[in-house]
């Protein structure tokens, strides 16, 4: 199964990326945008989809300062088009 | 006494570390890949980038083979010093509470520093009082001191962190000017300033040789006496 894990910044720790990008973007003239954070996103084929928790925990993010969510897809095809992307579902 | 220096690939401080810890003591190096402490009584994590900091500062490093041996180590009360990237390394191993987090300038920053001692005692810096102020140098892109506002106040009341940026020497962001912190027990230290940069005035300072002597010290005080 080819799977997404979504990593996030942890809300209330303080995440210059996102405040760099934030004031990077009304200079270009786009303006009205507020919250920008910068995660990461992790792809990968995996056997036993139940075991992406674990490695989440264990690997895939450092739980203290970051929030992980799995996004699954039944095939790659899906994925690498936003329009046919699923809406993310909480993992936790 | 004997110091162990852990190289793994990607490590850069892996021989000031060696050469400073050989001011004080023998020094050896333990190669990544060996499940081989050979004999040490305290073991240094040095700075770099280990693995090349894939997916996150530390996150590989820890599962190195040598490490298996570097936390059985901590766990039976041995020394371990993690400077820099090895504290991100002893954080994301659990021998060190918190983590660190990219600096606020998000800019890598190298300069000097001073730190304070809050406290004078213990395994690494018993050769301190607590006041002192150390000149250190720091240099690093990921070395902001993050762990929860609760986890804060319970390292402070506990004792546990051990070294504080000065008044206007934080140079990353770390909360409470946090530079250096222990584990509950005393026996693991990790912090983002460089001592083993700082052990001869030839180069500014000589201040960071008080962290290897307060080891040396503790050694033989504790495990060789």
């Amino acid at each position: 199964m080819r799977a997404r894990v979504l990593v996030r910044p942890k809300a209330g720790i303080l995440d210059p990326q996102g405040q760099a990008v934030e004031r990077a973007l009304p200079a270009l003239g786009f303006e009205g945008v507020r919250n920008v954070h910068v995660g990461r996103l992790i792809e990968l084929d995996v056997d036993d989809p139940a075991a992406l928790p674990a490695m989440c925990e264990r690997l895939l993010t450092n739980p203290l300062i970051e929030d992980w969510e799995i996004v699954e897809s039944a095939s790659a095809d899906s994925i690498g088009s936003s329009a046919g992307a699923e809406l993310p579902e909480a993992s936790r | 006494m004997k110091f162990g220096i852990v190289r793994f690939p990607g490590s850069c401080d892996d021989v000031d570390a060696l050469q400073a810890a050989a001011r004080v003591g023998d020094a050896v190096l333990l190669w990544h890949a060996d499940h081989d402490l050979q004999g040490v009584e305290a073991v240094i994590v040095p700075g770099g980038f280990s693995y090349g900091d894939y997916l996150r500062v530390g996150a590989i490093a820890r599962f190195a083979p040598v490490m298996a041996e570097v936390e059985e180590f901590a766990r039976e009360g041995g020394l371990v010093l993690g400077i820099c990237n090895g504290f991100q390394v002893l954080c994301e191993a659990g021998l060190l509470p918190g983590a660190l987090l990219t600096n606020v300038s998000l800019k890598f920053i190298f300069r000097q520093v001073d730190v304070e001692v809050v406290r004078g005692e213990g395994a690494f810096t018993g050769a301190c009082e607590a006041g002192d102020r150390l000149s250190i140098p720091v240099k690093h892109t990921t070395g902001r001191f993050y762990a929860p506002e609760a986890e804060l106040d319970r390292l402070e009341a506990a004792g546990q962190v051990l070294l504080r940026y000065a008044p206007g020497h934080n140079p990353n962001g770390s909360l409470r000017d946090i530079a250096g912190v222990s584990n509950k027990q005393g026996n693991v230290f990790g912090l983002m300033p460089h001592p083993e940069h700082a052990v001869d005035l030839l180069t500014g300072s000589a201040d960071g040789l008080k962290i290897f002597e307060s080891m040396r010290a503790h050694v033989e005080q504790h495990v060789l006496a």
